[in-house]
């Protein structure tokens, strides 16, 4: 496995892990909410799981309250890695900015590819914990490749895309053997191929397609989640067929102000690479 | 009568599961713990000045049995609640989702320093949680 983290990369992982460790020596005040309320940051840097985004906002403001978070993940699978550096601010529990930069590296061609992604969301109804309605969240990434050159070659339309989202997330008091469980449902609607790494649209695929995500976490103590995701995604390259992605994953909520998720992942085809499977890693700090 | 024989072992079964599971207030930990966790409770919020200043008028000693009873009444335990309704009590002190968020993590905490058991502790949660609409923004 080929390792190609830049050397900016590698210094932020090292801030990264040093206010990480920080913030477990000397916690500082985040927001009110609870443990883990806030979700994680996922790969595309909305709150969420690893790979789909839930209707949780990002960090622990609750009502009248600001909070910021950052992340790191990193998904390392046999031919590629991505690695994705996010950061995002939200308010009152009802409104989410995030920011968030892709690298994709393909180890045969030995190049990598960059998207960046700003994030907006809302919630619009319900509550995650104390009402019987779900809570209810729209958003959209907006997003683009900035190697557009890779994508364009095997046969992408557009550089820029925008992903739209509305997500229904709930927290089952009690449910299973007396433990939480947290169920995430979210409904895309997408040009993206490849989520946006390998660029937008085909000639033979112009108009947004309808994908389902789903996610379900039990909450086995407090502080730990064990999890599984599900991400239906799109087909319109001709050169490669692309796949679902799947992923099982444990989640640790140190303490309102670092988590970390490891998990197994299964990406499918990726650009003619059959059985992409392998490892997730996923720090979160958050204010 | 195979049907018959069956019946009677599942409704043995079930009965005896039923009589054996102890109620929630007796996982809990009963009178003792109860008390000890509203106890703990009150210091949480006494050193929560983001929330504390809504108990500033507050007859506390009442407060405190008033909580007891009702926490004793909706475990299935021994006790009548005789306190005022949720949306009598908190009418007026407009409580935000913040201040809500921040007593029941409270509450998780002192359940957990006093090792109430996690399925004990969520069935509570379950019990308390419809309440925020009778409590919150009024
Ligand atoms: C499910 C959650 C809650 C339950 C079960 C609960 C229960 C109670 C009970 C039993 C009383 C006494 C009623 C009486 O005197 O007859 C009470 C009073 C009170 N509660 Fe709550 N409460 C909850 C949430 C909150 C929250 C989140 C706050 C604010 C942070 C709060 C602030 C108060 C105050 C200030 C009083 C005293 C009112 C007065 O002085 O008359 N409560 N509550």
């Amino acid at each position: 496995m080929v390792t190609a983290i830049p050397a900016t990369g590698r210094a932020l992982v090292r801030l990264t892990l040093a206010v990480a460790a920080l913030a477990i020596a000397l916690p500082i005040q985040a927001g009110s909410k609870l443990l883990g309320t806030g979700g994680t940051s996922s790969i595309e840097g909305s709150a969420g799981g690893g790979i789909v985004p839930w209707a949780t906002i990002a960090g622990y403001a609750s009502s009248d309250e600001w909070s910021a978070t950052a992340g790191y993940n990193r998904v390392l699978v046999d031919d590629f890695q991505l690695t994705t550096h996010s950061a995002a601010v939200s308010y009152d529990n009802h409104y989410e900015l995030s920011l968030a930069r892709q690298q994709f590296w393909i180890a045969p061609l030995q190049l990598s590819l960059e998207q960046q992604i700003i994030g907006v969301k809302v919630k619009v109804a319900g509550d995650l914990l104390y009402s019987d309605l779900p809570q209810l969240s729209v958003g959209a990434q907006f997003k683009h490749q900035q190697r557009f050159e890779v994508p364009q070659a095997v046969g992408a339309l557009r550089q820029n895309g925008i992903d739209w989202y509305a997500s229904v997330s709930k927290v089952y008091l009690d449910a299973i053997w007396g433990r939480n469980l947290l169920t995430n449902a979210t409904v895309r609607l997408t040009k993206a191929n490849q989520t946006g790494l390998l660029g937008f649209g085909s000639s033979d695929a112009t108009q947004y397609q309808a994908v389902a995500e789903l996610s379900a976490a039990l909450l086995v103590r407090h502080d730990v989640a064990i999890g599984i995701e599900f991400k239906q995604k799109p087909n319109q390259l001709a050169f490669a067929r692309e796949d679902h992605w799947k992923d099982l994953f444990v989640g640790w909520f140190i303490n309102r102000n670092v988590s970390i998720v490891a998990g197994y992942v299964d990406l499918g085809s990726i650009a003619q690479l059959d059985d992409q499977t392998g490892f997730y890693f996923a720090i979160q700090g958050a204010y | 009568m195979r049907l018959i024989y069956v019946c009677v072992l599942v409704w043995l079964v079930t009965a005896c599961t039923a009589a054996a599971k102890p109620s929630l207030y007796q996982q809990l930990g009963g009178e003792v713990a109860i008390t000890k966790l509203v106890d703990g409770l009150l210091v949480k919020i006494e050193h929560d000045p983001r929330i504390v200043h809504h108990f500033k008028d507050t007859d506390i000693a009442r407060f405190r049995s008033k909580l007891i009873e009702q926490l004793c009444h909706i475990s299935d335990g021994p006790c009548q609640y005789t306190g005022s309704t949720m949306q009598e009590s908190h009418t007026g002190f407009q409580i935000t989702a913040a201040d809500f968020d921040r007593l029941v993590q409270h509450l998780i905490d002192v359940m957990t320093e006093l090792h109430i058991p996690l399925d004990a502790q969520n069935e509570l949660l379950a019990r308390l949680a419809p309440m925020y609409k009778d409590v919150t923004y009024r």
